[in-house]
């Protein structure tokens, strides 16, 4: 019970947003919630054909297209798919921008010149109504049933207001369907309109498409949209580890665009190498504060602990000023004479910068739990020691170091799964070799946009983490490891 | 003290009530002497105009997107009025998260009389987009490190034995790939068609590559300024208005190299979705904000050329220091002899495809 506003707390401030930001790794439903119908209609469509859909699909594109510009998804659309099929994002834009032009106002003339009562929005309410008709002009009822919610939207009344082209467009093509299959009407208008349509002027929307953006014309934006037509994809994660979904399947990229594989090697080695170089650095300073007085080890402790307390952009800023080429140490390295003017060392701006401002950072991380384990081993057992004759270096070896391993331990895991997740250091004295994969993932999430990529590099990561927790603790043990 | 109160106060009440913060408008924009020359100009004139309104002012244009998209998911956009560039101005579009802007209805005409729509003309690059200035990416150089002979033309950039040293780019491929190509020896009318092939983008990052281990690479705008100062770089690209503050206000022997600047825009947008009184707020804001003498007076505090026509002869001096502003404009036709405009829509689709080469190329 007591535990109980903590747990809440947990769930909503970090298991909820997190569970939901890894959601979106394989999340996809925009595609099928703004294009349903291109969806089923690309069904029949292989993009083994290496040709353009037919005329089918790109009728059910109209709707789906003009729909999706009234409610302004089409460009957030464009945007989705550009992530794995450059230039399709305007490809949308341009046309959304035309489609409310296209040709398609002949068929709504036409009807209406047919019967003025096409042009009556109470005679289409009433028509609609009929489930015998909306079971022989599918593709008007869903048109027109999806104009009608998008004049509730607007806040217009659609028993008011004459139905857009594409419900005429839709309704044409239904008609000229049953007339084709020779299909028996009852409904004397709807038979009335069904034996004039195969008179009607018509317009190609295929032709319509291309003429407003060739690129309709390119089968591989076709596959594209139908390859990503399900609710979930695994498409970021392929993109996550350098692979991409292609018709052939999972393929690995080409050489020159393979990224994100480094980027996990190189942020997994250099933590590991940080990791070492804080053990190297905090093991003797936590030992020198373990082993002597309280009062000068206060003293020394506030030394590591400043640091600590200073801010982490000014830390490293103040790496900058040293390392840089013109900086404090390459200033006093030349003045001394050890290098002269053009030999002035690059420490910065590459891995070696991102080394060392990361191991000064996250030392004290390292310093604490050897500190607190190092102060409780006793002094007396190396006294035993040495009184049963090891020398100095086997007291030390023997029986001081493997009663400091809990310490090393903690620190050990402290620094490196902070490390690996590090991400203003690396950006700023990392350059282009010493970077870290969680820049990407920020990159991603503030300037691309690419949500699904951020979350599922972030979701490798996370079990990444987890792994390496696993092998620690099957080959170490958890239990042995100790804060304080 | 008293702000922050008021601030976390604002924050409180606006997190139970939207009616409670009717009065408070929200304007985000870039920090800085950007974000000053806006107070100074805009805000500060606003606010005793409207004593009743009470401006906020947060630094977070740099993330603009993310957090508009973020806020607009939780359905809590504490936004009303937000700085950004003009390829961010479309991508917010494109996600919905911007509203339509009728600029003939809704922007003071120019005071020369013409239309807000003739009087920014070709700068409304987006539906949603309400221009403001524009600024250019150019190269300055350290004038005490180039000898005799100072660089001309954007391709001593790739001229490492002329001018030894290091330079320093921004790190992304928008700009560099431009530039690389036309140093190539492409023609600047043909870069996008070349930049949209495969070869091409190998071709700008083949270039790119001959001066690769000269290069440090930058991601903040005030990275080159400091480089340029510290004597780490011999030239590198920024923001020209970072540079003018570099030479004009801070004297450092630091000179621009107008050559192939890139102009791009910077201006308003207003967040979709807001409650009626929140929209009429930020536009009443954005109407005063963006007039030709609004613009202009900007233009007394930061060396970006004012978006209007009618704004360009009513540019004056620079405030504290006392100089015409006027041939340090990106657009001043001296500076302008050899421009070209960011090309919004290339960049839109071919932005997550080229950086992702490009990123990769870095990394090996």
């Amino acid at each position: 019970m007591l535990i109980a506003p903590l747990l809440i707390f947990v769930l909503i401030t970090f298991i909820f947003p997190i569970s939901d930001m890894l959601f979106r790794s394989v999340e996809n439903d925009i595609v099928s919630d703004t294009l349903p119908r291109t969806v089923v209609a690309l069904e029949s469509w292989s993009a083994e054909s290496q040709e353009a859909p037919d005329e089918d699909v790109f009728a059910a594109f109209y709707t789906d297209l003009y729909l999706a510009q009234e409610y302004k998804t089409h460009t957030r659309l464009g945007s989705r798919l550009n992530y794995q099929q450059t230039g399709i994002s305007s490809m949308f834009r341009k046309t959304g921008r035309r489609v409310k032009r296209f040709d398609t106002d002949v068929y709504t003339d036409q009807f209406e010149e047919l019967d003025a009562k096409w042009a009556d929005p109470s005679y289409w309410a009433s028509l609609m109504n009929n489930e015998r008709v909306q079971k022989q002009l599918p593709e008007t009822a869903s048109s027109y049933t999806a104009w009608r919610e998008l004049m509730v939207e607007e806040g217009d009344n659609p028993d008011a207001e004459t139905p857009e082209d594409f419900v005429y467009t839709s309704l044409y093509r239904d008609l000229m369907h049953l007339s084709e299959n020779g299909a028996s009407v009852r409904n004397a208008d709807v038979r009335t309109a069904m034996n004039a349509v195969s008179g009607f002027e018509s317009v190609s929307l295929k032709e319509q498409f291309i003429d407003a953006e060739d690129d309709w014309a390119d089968p591989k934006y076709w596959a594209t949209i139908k390859l990503y037509s399900g609710n979930y994809t695994p498409g970021y994660f392929l993109n996550a580890v350098d692979m991409e979904q292609t018709i052939n399947g999972a393929e690995v990229k080409p050489e020159n665009e393979r990224l994100y594989g480094t980027l996990f090697a190189r942020t997994i080695y250099m933590s590991l190498f940080i990791m070492g170089c804080t053990i190297l650095l905090g093991y003797p300073v936590a030992f020198l504060l373990a082993n002597i007085s309280r009062r000068s080890a206060n003293m020394l402790l506030i030394l590591v602990l400043l640091p600590f307390w200073t801010s982490l952009l000014v830390r490293t800023s103040a790496w900058k000023v040293l390392l840089q080429q013109q900086g404090v140490i390459n200033d006093i390295l030349v003045w001394s004479g050890l290098i002269d003017e053009a030999g002035r060392l690059i420490m910065i701006n590459n891995q070696m910068g991102t080394i060392i401002a990361m191991t000064h950072i996250l030392l004290p991380f390292m310093i604490l739990p050897l500190y607190s384990v190092m102060q409780t081993i006793p002094p007396s057992y190396v006294r035993a020691a040495k009184s049963l004759g090891a020398n100095d270096w086997t007291a030390f070896r023997r029986v001081y170091f493997p009663q400091s391993i809990p310490g090393i331990g903690a620190g050990s895991i402290l620094v490196f799964i902070m490390s690996i997740g590090y991400y203003i250091t690396p950006e700023i004295v990392g350059g282009t070799q010493g970077v870290f994969i969680s820049n990407r993932i920020a990159y991603h999430i503030s300037s691309s946009l690419n949500w699904g990529l951020a979350s599922a590099l972030g979701a490798i990561l996370l079990a990444v983490v987890l792994i390496l927790y696993w092998l620690y603790d099957r080959f170490v043990g958890i239990d042995n490891m100790k804060l304080g | 003290m008293k702000r922050s109160t008021k601030l976390l106060v604002t924050g409180i009440s606006a997190s139970i009530s939207l009616t409670v913060a009717a009065k408070d408008l929200t304007v985000v924009s870039w920090g800085g002497a950007y974000s000053d020359s806006q107070l100074k100009a805009y805000s500060e004139p606003y606010m005793k105009m409207n004593p009743d309104i009470n401006i906020i002012n947060d630094e977070s244009s740099a993330e603009a997107v993310a957090k508009l998209r973020a806020m607009n998911e939780a359905n809590n956009v504490t936004w009303d009025v937000v700085d950004v560039v003009a390829s961010d101005a479309i991508r917010l579009c494109d996600e919905g998260l911007a509203m339509e802007i009728d600029h003939d209805d809704m922007l003071a005409p120019g005071v020369d009389g013409s239309s807000p729509e003739d009087d920014f003309g070709d700068l409304i690059v987006s539906e949603c987009f309400i221009p403001q200035i524009v600024y250019s990416t150019t190269f300055g150089y350290r004038t005490d490190k180039v000898g005799d002979t100072p660089p001309t033309s954007v391709c001593d950039v790739f001229d490492t034995e002329t001018y030894p040293g290091k330079r320093s780019l921004e790190k992304r491929p928008i700009n560099n790939m431009e530039w690389a190509l036309i140093c190539d020896g492409v023609a600047k009318d043909d870069v996008y068609d070349v930049l949209e092939t495969p070869e091409g983008q190998e071709r700008a990052l083949a270039k790119l590559g001959t001066i690769k281990d000269d290069v440090i690479w930058w991601s903040a705008g005030a990275d080159t300024p400091q480089l340029l100062a510290d004597g780490e770089i011999v030239m590198g690209s920024t923001y020209n208005g970072r540079l003018f503050s570099l030479i004009e206000e801070k004297k450092q022997p630091v000179a621009m190299l107008w050559d192939a600047q890139v102009f791009d825009l910077d201006g308003w947008i207003i967040p979709a979705g807001l409650p009626e009184d929140r929209k009429q707020a930020a536009l009443d804001y954005v109407y005063f904000a963006t007039d030709s003498q609004r613009l202009a007076d900007q233009a007394k505090y930061i060396s970006y050329g004012p978006a209007r026509l009618s704004s360009a002869p009513l540019v004056g001096k620079h405030a504290t220091l006392g100089i015409d502003m006027a041939p340090h404009m990106p657009t001043d036709p001296k500076n302008a002899t050899n421009t070209f405009l960011y090309n919004y829509e290339f960049w839109a689709d071919y932005r997550d495809d080229i950086d992702a080469k490009f990123q990769a190329w870095l990394a090996r």
